[in-house]
């Protein structure tokens, strides 16, 4: 066991740190609100190679391993930046394994930056794709429609579903123009395994959102004074902050570890990242609970930062699977030999 | 980064999985189930003579090479299999203490045979009056000659009935609170020491000691006069990767096991229920979690970094997990999980309304809950007294 990260690794972190620090400070995240997406930052981040990272050398990218791809989404997540990094690795990833020709040619397009392209994390219904991440913003969306996988052009007219974390969500019909790219168990397991990634890398992002708000809570709970003393030294404020920041160290062990089993311990990777997905939310959401309310009011205003990591933390998941879903996700892997008969779908989002 | 145990972790596992199927024997679990003592002299001299008790003592004292991580691997399986190593435990750590603090002529008297598990050493810290604020400490101390004698009561000196020491914590001098404060190795075999049984809920036995003009050689003093708390310091500081996720896994394996057996109103096992999976998931989840706090641990101080918020950390989650977990999977398995050990027809032999019983004192020995969370408030966030 080894939990420090190699030296180019480090360097990796390091470099996004300084990115995101000089690109996405809260100034900008708030900027970039309703909408949740920063044009000039997405093409910065991309020339930067962040879609060709996500990818094999032999497809054109540059072969990051998937405990890479964690580091900077968990960077992503202290920073907040509204860019669609995960969405966008995700989807490379995805048309990568289907390796047809069409798969191969959006894939090229997304590489060379001409498109964007994400993914729907929840099947279409009734030939609607709903809440796609980053739908709002990307040209190409990968859907799984009824056991057949979709490249479906958005054509730009799709607007944002307003929503609690400023997220570019759309809802996306599938038009004619919809391309079938893959069908049968082959595309399902293509997509299972994008879904697994996914959540790997939200689980990673809100490892990021959580650190972050444990920091901030605490800077704040050493300068605030109340009763003549700063208010870290309450024991109810201090303990409960010494619990989130143990959570988070257990959160980001347990990410890295999942992300570590993809290459080495394949058995245990989709396991291992619905665990995550559901343990580093649940620490975001107390994370973030936890800092907002030390700081009192103010907490409560628009102009403290913590409030931005509050509504992602919850928004984040919520567009995914709540916890619980998670756990049970995690449990289906676990548990395969006694599988419930239950369809895809439902062990995706059932209660 | 590698979460792996390596192949050496492999080979230890393996090396313990194989000693306890000999060894841990149904009667002697059974034994130590109804007596409440985690020790047991056979067992102790068959891990002697398996070469497990050497293992991370320096090569000058008999020892097995062993890092940190290496030993926390062993130290999982030996939980996970509720072994009867609390005495090995006390022991060592009494024993590395005196490596660190004490003269060459206490190490050549202990060590070997803290190695060779020969003897057996007891922790007398907590009294009747201050267990978190251990510098409170009022048995007393007072120089006669070449001796001291010792008056007080100590509370919760488990083994003492058995034990051939007590690594006791005494008032010397009563000008500061942390800086009169001295310990020495007391032997427990004399008319001076009274050790009376107190019943816990997990059927743990512990005792409450009585010292009345009991008798210490100054050769026994570990440590300067005066310089007990630092002695304890480092003793407790040894203790790196103390934690409790090898107990969730022994406690998700029963309630697993409960589940793939069980049938619910369908006729189909509970394991196919979504809540039980969701139940399941989670405890498996937060037990791989205090797994990884706590072999991180082990693996700063392997690498000579003392895991001062780390340790800790680990310590608070995975306690705190196994009470959840105890409470949560006791529930799920409804009224049967009443049914105790002892009643025939237990779910899994009783093992979940154990781990009940059992779950609770784990956040209070060892430093509390509150004591752990204020060590990471103050030390690892940096947050104000
Ligand atoms: C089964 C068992 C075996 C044990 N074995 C041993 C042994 O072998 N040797 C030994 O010396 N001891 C042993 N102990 C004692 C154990 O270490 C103490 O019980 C423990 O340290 C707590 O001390 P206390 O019981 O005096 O509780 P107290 O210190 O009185 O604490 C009472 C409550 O107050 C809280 N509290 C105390 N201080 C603070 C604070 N500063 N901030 C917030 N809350 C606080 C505590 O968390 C706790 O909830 C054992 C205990 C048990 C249950």
């Amino acid at each position: 066991m080894d939990v420090a990260p190699s030296d180019e690794q480090r360097r990796l972190v390091e470099s996004f740190t300084a990115l995101f620090g000089d690109a996405s400070p809260p100034s900008r995240v708030r900027a970039a609100e309703p909408l949740g997406f920063d044009p000039a930052l997405w093409e910065t981040v991309r020339s930067a190679g962040i879609v060709a990272m996500a990818v094999g050398e032999a497809d054109g990218g540059w072969g990051a391993e998937p405990l890479d791809l964690a580091l900077v989404a968990e960077v992503q997540g202290r920073f907040l930046a509204p860019v669609p990094i995960v969405e966008a690795q995700v989807a490379a990833r995805l048309l990568a394994r289907l390796r047809t020709p069409r798969a191969a040619s959006a894939l090229a397009a997304a590489l060379a930056g001409e498109r964007t392209v994400t993914m729907a994390v929840h099947p279409s219904r009734e030939g609607v794709a709903r809440l796609v991440p980053a739908g709002a913003v990307a040209d190409d969306v990968l859907v799984m429609d009824g056991g057949r996988l979709l490249l479906v052009p958005s054509g730009g007219d799709h607007g944002q579903v307003e929503n609690l974390g400023a997220m570019p969500l759309a809802d996306l019909r599938l038009g004619p123009d919809a391309e079938v790219l893959a069908d049968g168990p082959g595309a399902e397991a293509a997509y299972e395994t994008a879904l697994d990634e996914f959540l790997l890398l939200t689980a990673a992002a809100q490892v990021g959102i959580a650190a972050r708000a444990v920091e901030i809570g605490v800077g704040y709970v050493k300068q605030r004074r109340a009763f003549g003393v700063p208010i870290g030294s309450f024991q109810s404020i201090g303990h409960a902050l010494a619990d989130s920041a143990t959570a988070v160290d257990g959160a980001r062990l347990l990410t890295y570890e999942a992300a570590w089993a993809h290459g080495t311990e394949p058995g245990r990777f989709a396991e291992l990242a619905a665990m995550a997905f559901a343990f580093a939310t649940e620490t975001a959401r107390e994370a973030t609970y936890r800092s907002l309310h030390f700081h009192g009011g103010y907490g409560f205003t628009d102009e403290y930062d913590i409030q931005l990591y509050y509504r992602r933390a919850r928004a984040w998941a919520a567009v995914c699977l709540e916890p619980r879903a998670a756990y049970r996700r995690a449990a289906d892997h676990r548990y395969s030999a006694v599988r419930t008969a239950a369809p895809m779908e439902e062990q995706w989002t059932s209660a | 980064m590698d979460f792996g145990i390596g192949e050496r972790g492999q080979a230890l596992r393996a090396e313990v999985r194989a000693f306890l199927k000999e060894h841990l024997t149904d009667e002697l679990a059974e034994r130590c189930h109804r007596t409440g003592v985690a020790h047991d002299d056979a067992f102790v001299r068959a891990m002697h003579e398996a070469g497990l008790l050497a293992l991370g003592w320096p090569e000058e004292w008999g020892g097995r090479p062993c890092d940190p991580l290496g030993l926390s691997v062993v130290e999982e399986e030996l939980s996970k299999a509720e072994a009867p190593t609390y005495g090995v435990s006390t022991t060592h750590m009494v024993a590395r203490a005196i490596l660190r603090c004490g003269n060459d002529r206490q190490r050549a008297e202990i060590i070997p045979r803290a190695v060779r598990g020969e003897i057996l050493i007891v922790l007398g810290f907590t009294e009747p009056e201050c267990g978190s604020d251990l510098a409170a400490a009022r048995t007393r101390a007072v120089r006669d000659g070449d001796e001291w004698v010792i008056n007080g009561s100590k509370m919760f000196t488990t083994n003492a009935h058995i034990g051939d020491y007590v690594f006791l914590l005494a008032r010397t001098g009563t000008t500061s609170k942390h800086e009169g404060l001295t310990v020495f190795l007391v032997p427990a075999d004399q008319p001076g020491i009274e050790a009376q049984a107190v019943r816990t809920i997990s059927g743990e036995r512990t005792n409450i000691t009585y010292y009345r003009d009991a008798r210490v050689h100054d050769d026994w003093r570990i440590g300067d006069v005066g310089g007990g708390w630092r002695v304890l310091g480092e003793a407790l500081q040894e203790e790196h990767s103390v934690g409790f996720g090898a107990s969730m896994l022994r406690l998700l394996e029963a309630a697993e096991g409960w589940a793939r057996t069980a049938r619910g109103n369908s006729g189909r096992p509970r394991i196919t229920d979504p809540d039980v999976r969701e139940r399941l998931g989670r405890c498996a989840a937060e037990a791989e979690v205090s797994l990884l706090l706590q072999r991180r641990a082990a693996a700063m101080a392997g690498q000579g970094v003392v895991p001062v918020a780390e340790g800790p950390m680990a310590k608070l989650f995975s306690s705190e997990a196994l009470t959840r977990a105890a409470e949560d999977l006791f529930d799920l398995l409804g009224p049967d999980a009443l049914r105790g050990h002892l009643s025939p027809g237990a779910p899994e032999g009783g093992r979940v309304e154990h781990a009940l019983r059992f779950s609770l004192g784990t956040t209070i020995y060892g430093g509390t809950s509150e004591i752990q969370r204020g060590i990471i408030a103050r030390r690892g966030l940096g947050l104000p007294r």
